[in-house]
């Protein structure tokens, strides 16, 4: 996908521009991931989100047979600002599956 | 300076902050800065039992980079204003940056 316009080079910020008002699934550190609509965000990817899913993948190391399986925590928020240092990607909703596939 | 504007229009209502250890407490938002360092008044803890030594704190600073997330109302927001603002925004970025 090329991307210019008025003169100026494609940025990365130009795709969460183009995902303004869109549902966006967001990855931030620490297992967690978000999946709301983007309302705002600015250069060190501070967003607000609203209606936003929070799922979180928790790891449970089990002692006895070695195997460790993933708990997984839902969270829903009706509004709700994350700050950019925590966030580690920001991708289209709708393009998300067709990268996991 | 978008989210500092942001916040300001969020002052005297109620919010909730999770921080980057679990914590999260509750409480009027007083005052923001640049650094989003953020004063609430009337703080609680959400879930007291499980941090028993924030239980008598009720003003409190919050330095801005400890901060996950901040649960606002929704009602409090103006998306439509929200989202021109961050255009603006992001327009002035780039404009900057050339």
């Amino acid at each position: 996908m090329e991307e210019k316009d008025e003169g100026g080079h494609a940025e990365p910020l130009d795709l969460v521009r183009l995902c303004l008002d869109e549902v966006v699934v967001v990855r931030l550190r620490g297992n967690r991931e978000l999946k709301g609509r983007l309302h705002a965000y600015d250069s060190h990817c501070n967003l607000v989100l609203g209606e936003v899913e929070e799922t979180i993948y928790i790891v449970e190391e089990e002692e006895e047979d070695e195997q460790s399986h993933v708990r997984i925590v839902k969270k829903q928020s009706e509004m709700l600002f994350v700050r950019g240092d925590s966030v580690v990607l920001i991708a289209p909703a709708e393009g998300i599956q067709d990268l996991r596939s | 300076m978008l989210f500092f504007s942001f916040f300001k229009t969020l002052v005297n209502h109620e919010i909730t902050v999770e921080l980057k250890n679990e914590i999260c407490i509750r409480g009027t938002l007083k005052s923001v800065d640049q650094f989003l360092n953020i004063k609430l008044d009337n703080a609680e803890t959400t879930d007291g039992a499980r941090w028993p030594h924030l239980c008598s704190t009720r003003d409190m600073f919050i330095r801005g980079s400890v901060v996950r997330y901040v649960h606002l109302p929704a009602g409090m927001v103006d998306i439509d204003l929200l989202e021109d603002a961050t255009r603006k925004e992001a327009a002035a970025a780039k404009e900057k940056a050339k």
